[in-house]
């Protein structure tokens, strides 16, 4: 069985922040670059499934500069076999469709079994990205997945939806499925994995054609919070912000 | 004039808030608003659908069930041509996304998921806000006005739409394909405790760091009446059962007083609790999204708070 996942790199932005010249983007110096939680949890999904099947691989890609090859590595120290990198002057990284497309030329030349992708990228959360690929590749999609398990070339897990609503499902591979954080605990993977982590070559796909992109991210302004409430801090150590607690409750209750 | 095309997101056969929300956002961009209903019993939902500022119903009798992505994207395909909209909106939940970014793809449209605001300057393009980075940036995107736009817009975000408009209604038949994801087993939250019925509820997050710390929590909130919540990482990590869990995949509360212990405030947790009547936060770290939703808040450590509140019980 041969999975292939999809991985990237998400930013922490600091409380304080300053945006590029340009108005479209976090200043560089305002940012942590880590790899996407969800994307983790895909690893982890795919890595059993492999063990479970006995054979195959997990390949892992990333539409991206060449700073996608640091989420590539980190991901990689987990245990997978190979990292591809796709990219093109032209992919647009904000535009799930265009990310999309660039990963499909990996689809085209790995022809895997499973794709797998997050169910989102935790900072710019368009929850998008899977949905398009299985769209461009002609499968179908399970979003929001978890407890995946194959059997021959059928794929069964669970999907959920609001409200704490789960649906098992079955669908036919080849198939894309996004999965939930916290689905499983991500593993750490051996000192050998490290290892080979840091010195694996990547190879960097080209897409060919790449579809318009209908979204420009125009500007981008720091959020006034509050949401229509106003933040009283207590002030005075642990008993007195308990005590406070303890009269609010007993306001409600009488 | 502009038209706009709602599709309605219908969740065991009733209309689901988000919808009047769609609605109202369509409304503010003026013009038509056309309200689609696709699901299998269409006209059951008439007078749910004739909301104030919805034009035009149509609907769609669509034999799957309402977790059917792959009839949705059908479904919402045929709608589009044949309604000819400027722009599509739905609500960004877990049913719309999973197809609106295939069928921006398979339609060549612009796609935005989880706006939280929406105008259009003078006959300029459609703009969006996003909120990003934990809330703390928004981002105005602009959609190409050569194609329709598709915005999913985060629930409880626009008021609702009232009902007790008096649209046209007509349906429209689609030939729509089985679905290949195959539905084996529907698994309804089932549990100890009703936090939808609760006054005060104390939920835990993970600040609170293993399994015995959630029992110290348990017995605190115990002694005060209150009932016990927690995010979700709660639950994965097996601490707590699923009926514990607020947030989007979990149970939506509004209780009088909600306290957050360890709790960061990502959205899909907000999603759950924003609308309780008293938030309190307490978080060791004073720059925790949370703070921005609360009422009441303490940059503490939660050991040490319950610690007092168990002497104060
Ligand atoms: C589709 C989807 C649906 C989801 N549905 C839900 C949902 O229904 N409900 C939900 O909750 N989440 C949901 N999530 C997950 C959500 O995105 C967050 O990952 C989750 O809410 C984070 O939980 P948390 O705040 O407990 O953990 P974290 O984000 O890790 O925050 C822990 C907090 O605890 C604080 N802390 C740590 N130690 C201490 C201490 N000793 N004292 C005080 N503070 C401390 C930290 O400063 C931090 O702010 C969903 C995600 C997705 C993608
Ligand atoms: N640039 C990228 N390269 C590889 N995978 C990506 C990229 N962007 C998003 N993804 C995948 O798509 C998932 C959903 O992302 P999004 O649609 O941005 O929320 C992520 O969890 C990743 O698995």
């Amino acid at each position: 069985m041969k999975v292939l996942v999809c991985v990237t790199q998400v930013l922490e932005v600091s409380t304080y922040v300053e945006f590029t010249a340009d108005g479209r983007a976090v200043d560089p110096a305002f940012v942590t670059a880590l790899v996407n939680e969800a994307d983790l949890c895909a690893v982890e999904e795919a890595l059993v499934l492999v063990e479970h099947a006995g054979d195959g691989e997990v390949v892992l890609v990333s539409a991206g500069e060449g700073e996608a090859d640091e989420a590539l590595r980190s991901a990689l120290s987990l245990g997978p076999q190979r990292a591809v990198r796709a990219w093109a002057d032209g992919v647009v990284a904000s535009d799930p469709r265009s990310v999309a497309a660039a990963l499909m030329a990996v689809v085209e030349s790995e022809s895997p079994d499973l794709v797998l992708t997050g169910v989102q990228s935790s900072d710019t959360g368009a929850q998008s990205v899977g949905p398009v690929l299985a769209a461009m590749w002609g499968v179908a999609c399970v979003p929001v997945g978890r407890r995946l398990s194959a059997s021959g070339s059928t794929l069964a897990l669970e999907r959920e939806f609001e409200g704490g609503i789960v649906e098992r499902v079955e669908v036919d591979l080849p198939a894309v499925v996004t999965v939930q954080v916290g689905a499983n605990t991500p593993r750490y993977g051996s000192f050998k994995d490290k290892m080979r982590a840091k010195k694996a070559d990547i190879d960097v796909v080209v897409p060919s054609s790449l579809p318009p992109s209908r979204t420009t991210v125009a500007r981008l302004c720091v959020a006034l919070t509050g949401a229509g409430r106003s933040l009283e801090l207590i002030e005075g150590g642990p008993a007195a912000v308990a005590a406070r607690i303890a009269d609010l409750v007993r306001e409600v209750q009488s | 004039m502009t038209r706009s095309l709602v599709l309605a997101e219908v969740i065991d056969g009733v209309l689901a808030p988000v919808t009047a929300q769609a609605v109202t956002a369509a409304a503010s961009l003026g013009g038509d608003v056309v309200l689609a209903v696709v699901t299998q019993e269409p006209h059951d939902l008439i007078e749910a659908a004739s909301l104030v500022g919805v034009t035009e119903i149509v609907t769609v009798a669509a034999p799957g069930s309402d977790r059917d992505h792959e009839q949705a994207l059908a479904a919402a395909a045929a709608l589009v041509a044949d309604v000819d909209p400027d722009q599509v909106l739905a609500g960004f939940t877990i049913r719309s996304s999973a197809y609106a970014a295939a069928l921006g793809h398979l339609l060549d449209l612009g796609v935005v998921t989880d706006a939280i605001a929406l105008r259009r300057d003078e006959s300029g393009p459609l703009i969006a806000t996003r909120s990003v980075y934990d809330g703390r940036v928004h981002a105005e995107v602009e959609l190409d006005a050569s194609r329709p736009g598709l915005v999913l817009v985060r629930p409880s975000t626009w008021e609702a739409a009232e009902p007790g408009g008096s649209p046209t209604v007509r349906s429209l038949a689609v030939d729509l394909p089985e679905s290949r994801v195959r539905s084996v087993e529907l698994v309804r939250p089932s549990g100890d405790v009703d936090l939808t019925r609760a006054d005060v509820i104390f939920s835990v997050g993970r600040g609170v760091g293993s399994q015995e710390n959630v029992a110290v929590f348990a017995e605190v909130a115990a002694k005060f009446g209150a009932a016990l919540g927690s995010s979700r990482p709660i639950v994965d990590a097996g601490w707590l059962p699923a009926s514990h869990q607020v947030g989007q995949t979990g149970t939506t509360v509004k209780p009088r007083l909600y306290v957050a212990f360890g709790i960061s405030g990502a959205l899909h947790h907000l999603a759950g609790m924003q609308n309780s009547q008293t938030i309190v936060v307490v978080n060791s770290d004073k720059n925790a999204p949370l703070f921005g939703h609360a009422d009441v808040g303490a940059v503490e450590d939660i050991h040490d708070v319950v610690e007092q509140l168990n002497l104060l019980a």
